[in-house]
């Protein structure tokens, strides 16, 4: 063991001497061991950032290097879990030192007794690369955990059985005399490799009508939802996590408020999948390491999400990743960047922030797997929160430019109650496009150009509100009054989505569909009336177009659009 | 425990002391100087070489043969029962000519993180009696809801409205309020006091004063200590505290002068940037433990410089706390108390706390309509100011008027009146009766046919 003294000790960072550590090389620094990573090495004195509090440690107590970087423990049991940012999981934590985090405390990711029905799929003398599917084991009802050859080995399968073991058991043996398990072990700064990667074409359907319908992300893409306090970012996040149609959620709760990740702890057990009617926790995996706990284990939480994300990519999974908050975790790497008397770039930000963004958010996408060659997605979803909601600092701006979509929280609709306040004229999704043809095939033939009516109409409505703003809506021609109710209807029925309503908080495509089709006919329906010499008056007046919104809230929802409809077309009837 | 002479340096309100034994970091430390006054310090960085300890009390008088000792120890507040009705000095030390508090407990500081698997969902309900809070950014038990102010505004008499009233209706339980104050006045302190004895309040308050002409470091200390006497009382007597912190931009500014006289790299406005997880550790204290019957509520009071919402100051304090009440400068000058601008604000924590069960089934939709229909008005005020009341259709109006007697009506209300939750509802029902029935978007059909009355109908 590479043994060595501590030298200096201020906050979080602290320097050893008498160590040969290679970089981002986990130590165990002080009497009390707490694990911390290499994060510079000058001549004989090596830095080493500690992800638990340094309170009281003294100068020449030990630092003991591991040789190895930090790593995740990769195997059933995940899902359902909590972690703060270095996996550990809390709920062991409590059990081991109560209800604050103390530290110097350890615990191993996977509970290490249980047992598994491991079914075995590939058999003796098999071909068996990084990667490999050699068999499963029921995580939790409905998900079938696929045990894989760790990416780094190659053989035969020499040895390999079936029956019950736990994480730690040896299950078979490959040629090369290489033991597997049910779980290995990836360190989280290496981004897990794949065979090749492909372009999306398939939505990630959240259930959330403005990101369906104006804004779509496709799986395996990358959005960013930047906003400033208050604007709902994180109601937005949660949302996305709760119903997005993904296989497997990582949920990352970076440098965020503990009430917070005690709403979705509380919450995401007790709401079902609309999909496999199972918890949704089953399918969740949750990482915690709010705004108090150690900062340099907040740097790393994103990178321990990732990991768990691309793991089950790796068997074939859909999976989709929220990181609430990417700023705070910028501030990680600025804090500890200003520690090491970095030259700093922009706002006190290390000059390479913008890479470890970048870097970061490449480890998503579409992608042909490892070894048994299948189609799996990470999706990644970074929650940014600029200061004082100006878009224009370095995270934002670094952010923006690796992202493909890009969901403008605005304050001013907070405060309306206008939710989910996304502004619909900043934001926008490059994937409308590519997406066209799969909305055609899966949804209605008319789909994207629904969507595109629905854009033009609310960017009319912006254009027309300016002259408004100067001589009241009177003073406009009919026509564009109509263009005013019709881009009401818009925001009233289509964007405004009530996430805390039993019914409304999640909304299939095809009920998407049906509403701005309806929006339209309305607006059809009442330009066609102007034409046979309707007053205007008559036509504001039309009771039916305000009923549009109740449709939200019912479950049996076709029947009501059809009465609607027909009031409508009777109202309006020239 | 040696006692060193070799002070190297000092600057601002850090001393550099050479050649020791190996020292703690964060370690508290005690020093002598030459006339015999005793000051009081922390640890900041340690090595072989050098250590560099911050002074509360200021570096004024220490010179190179000042005597240093390190305690081995970090900062602990004595905690006791006793500590009730007491005022304390900002590093927690009795100044009210009483005696020494005799420890039960002696706890760091520097509190420990809450396991975020330990904590229960806040959800008690807090009736303050003040309409705007309770209906439209509700309180809840555990909730962190800072009072963004500004200079000359009415923070201090809304933040005591809310420790004098505050209550969960139906339960009586045991109830402790603590006062952190940081550098403010000595005159503002004097208001706050005589509110407590006055009303009784200070036999279950506990103050901790640090005025502004006490030292700036001791500041940072200040809300620590609150706070680890909240958790004593919440989490090993049962009691449901509440922290009024105030003024947090007095701390931050000390922890700005800090970091300078560090030679930090400074981040935004000069304020060093890990004050987001500096804060942080002071406001996540507040919660709610499985398990555990006490709870924590902070209020943090700060003024925004220059009104600026934007400022670090209240804009990392906004992404840390569960919302803000924001007072504004317009309706104070309107001579409008309490001047809360429900616009800006927001409780994170409001839909935990409301409903049929917890308070009342119209109460969500009566506040969402509020905001949808003032945020109206309120814009159409700007319209006003360029075409006239007159170019305003009868349907603008409407709303025009519904904001004016909103401020009037809900918003405006007298600093004893406690306004119970059901009472602010219903006067919201009688407003809304201004505008026409089709208007009201945010209500459901049912609840109109319970509540809703037109006007003049």
């Amino acid at each position: 063991m590479d043994k060595g003294v501590l030298y200096r000790i201020a906050g979080p960072v602290v320097v050893a001497k008498g160590i040969k550590a290679r970089m981002y090389d986990v130590c165990r620094v002080g009497n009390e061991k707490l694990m911390g990573e290499v994060i510079q090495i000058e001549g004989e004195k090596t830095i080493i950032q500690v992800y638990e509090d340094t309170s009281g440690i003294k100068p020449g107590e030990p630092v003991v290097n591991t040789g190895e970087p930090l790593k995740v423990e990769l195997g059933p049991g995940m899902l359902g879990s909590i972690y703060d940012g270095i996996q550990r999981p809390l709920p062991v934590l409590i059990k081991q030192m109560g209800d604050f985090i103390k530290r110097g405390v350890d615990a191993p990711a996977l509970e290490q007794e249980k047992k598994w029905d491991f079914k075995a799929t590939a058999k003796k003398g098999d071909d068996a690369s990084g990667g490999s599917i050699i068999g499963e084991v029921e995580e939790n009802p409905g998900i079938v955990h696929k045990i894989m050859v760790p990416p780094n080995q190659k053989g035969k399968i020499a040895e390999i059985k079936s029956g019950k073991f736990t994480v730690n058991d040896v299950i078979g043996k490959l040629d090369t005399g290489f033991e597997l398990r049910l779980k290995h072990y990836w360190p989280v700064r290496v981004a897990r490799p794949v065979t090749s990667k492909l372009k999306p074409e398939a939505p990630l359907i959240t259930g959330q009508r403005i990101f369906d319908s104006l804004f779509p992300l496709a799986k395996g893409g990358v959005a960013a939802i930047p906003g400033p306090f208050g604007a709902g970012k994180t109601v937005s996040q949660q949302q996305l996590a709760k119903w997005s149609d993904a296989d497997i959620i990582v949920y990352v709760g970076c440098g965020e408020r503990g009430n917070e990740m005690t709403e979705v702890l509380t919450e995401f057990p007790e709401l079902t999948d609309p999909r496999s009617g199972k918890p949704l926790m089953n399918r969740t995996v949750l990482i915690a390491n709010t705004s108090n706990m150690p900062v340099a284990a907040r740097e790393a939480s994103v990178y321990t999400g990732v990991t768990i994300g691309e793991y089950y990519r790796d068997m074939g999974y859909s999976v989709a990743l929220m990181a609430d908050s990417t700023s705070r975790w910028a501030e990680a790497m600025r804090e500890i960047s200003s520690r090491l008397e970095e030259m700093p770039g922009e706002e006190g930000y290390p000059a390479y922030l913008s890479t470890r963004l970048a870097q970061f958010y490449e480890r998503s996408g579409r992608v042909v797997t490892l070894g048994t060659k299948k189609e799996g997605s990470v999706s990644i979803i970074g929650a940014v929160s600029p200061p004082g909601g100006d878009f224009s600092e370095p995270v934002t701006q670094s952010t923006l430019r690796v992202t493909k979509v890009f969901w403008a929280l605005d304050a001013k609709l907070a405060q309306r109650r206008h939710f989910p306040s996304i502004n619909w004229l900043t934001s926008y999704s490059l994937y409308l496009n590519t997406l066209e043809q799969w909305y055609a095939k899966n949804i209605a033939p008319d789909w994207h150009s629904l969507v595109g009516e629905m854009m033009s109409l609310l960017q009319e409505e912006d254009k027309l509100l300016e002259i408004v703003q100067l001589v009241g809506s009177d003073a406009l021609p009919d026509r564009q009054q109509i263009v005013l109710l019709v881009a009401r209807l818009i925001r009233e029925v289509l964007l405004q989505q009530n996430a805390f309503h039993e019914i409304d908080t999640y909304c299939d495509l095809k009920k998407t569909y049906l509403i701005m089709k309806s929006i339209l006919h309305f607006s059809k329906l009442a330009n066609n009336a102007l034409d046979s010499g309707m007053r205007m008056q008559q036509i504001t007046s039309a009771k039916s177009k305000d009923r549009l919104s109740e449709v939200k809230f019912v479950k049996d929802y076709e029947k009501l659009l059809v009465e609607i409809t027909r009031e409508m077309e009777k109202e309006l009837k020239a | 425990m040696k006692e060193y002479k070799t002070i190297t340096r000092v600057a601002g309100p850090l001393i550099f002391v050479e050649k020791t034994e190996p020292v703690g970091y964060a370690d508290i430390v005690r020093i002598a100087l030459s006339n015999g006054e005793i000051k009081n310090g922390q640890v900041l960085d340690t090595s072989d070489d050098i250590v560099v300890v911050q002074i509360f009390e200021g570096t004024a008088g220490i010179d190179v043969d000042t005597r240093v000792k390190f305690l081995g120890d970090t900062l602990k507040l004595n905690v006791s029962k006793d500590m009730l009705g007491r005022v304390l000095s900002g590093s927690g030390k009795p100044i009210d000519n009483g005696p020494e508090i005799i420890p039960e407990k002696r706890l760091d500081i520097i509190g420990a993180a809450i396991n975020p698997y330990a904590r229960a969902s806040p959800h008690d309900f807090i009736q303050t009696g003040i309409s705007t809070i309770d209906a439209m950014n509700t309180l809840v038990r555990g909730q962190k809801l800072p009072l963004f102010s500004g200079s000359g505004l009415p923070h201090n008499e809304i933040a005591l409205q809310i420790a004098r009233q505050a209550k969960v209706i139906g339960k009586q339980e045991n109830f402790v309020v603590i006062f952190a104050a940081m550098g403010i006045t000595n005159e503002e302190a004097q208001y706050f006091i005589n509110d407590f004895e006055q009303t009784g309040a200070l036999e279950r308050s506990v103050v901790f004063l640090n005025l502004a002409n006490d030292p700036a470091v001791e500041r940072l200390v200040t809300p620590r200590m609150a706070l680890t006497a909240a958790e004593y009382f919440a989490y090993e007597h049962e009691s449901h505290v509440l922290v009024i912190l105030t003024d947090m931009t007095n701390y931050c500014e000390s922890l700005r002068e800090i970091g300078a006289a560090r030679e930090e790299i400074p981040g935004r406005r000069g304020y060093p940037g890990y004050m987001y997880t500096d804060l942080a550790t002071i406001y996540e204290r507040a919660g709610v433990i499985k398990g555990k019957k006490g709870s924590i509520t902070q209020i943090p009071i700060l003024t925004m410089v220059g009104d600026d919402i934007t400022h670090p100051i209240p804009d990392l304090t906004g992404y840390i706390t569960e919302g803000q009440i924001v007072l504004s400068r317009e309706l104070h000058r309107k001579g409008i108390y309490p001047s809360i601008d429900v616009l800006p604000s927001l409780s994170r924590l409001m839909n935990l706390g409301i409903g049929p069960t917890r308070t009342r089934e119209d109460h969500k939709q009566v506040s969402d309509q509020f905001y949808a229909a003032y945020a109206e008005g309120r814009d159409l005020r700007g319209l006003v100011a360029i075409v006239g009341e007159e170019a305003l259709s009868e349907r603008d109006k409407k709303f025009l008027k519904f904001a004016a007697e909103f401020e009037d009506k809900l918003v405006r209300q007298k600093r004893e009146e406690d306004r119970s939750i059901a009472e602010t509802l219903d006067l919201g029902w009688k407003l809304l009766g201004a505008l026409p029935a089709n208007e009201l978007t945010r209500i459901s059909p049912e609840l109109k046919k319970k509540h809703y009355k037109e006007e003049g109908k």
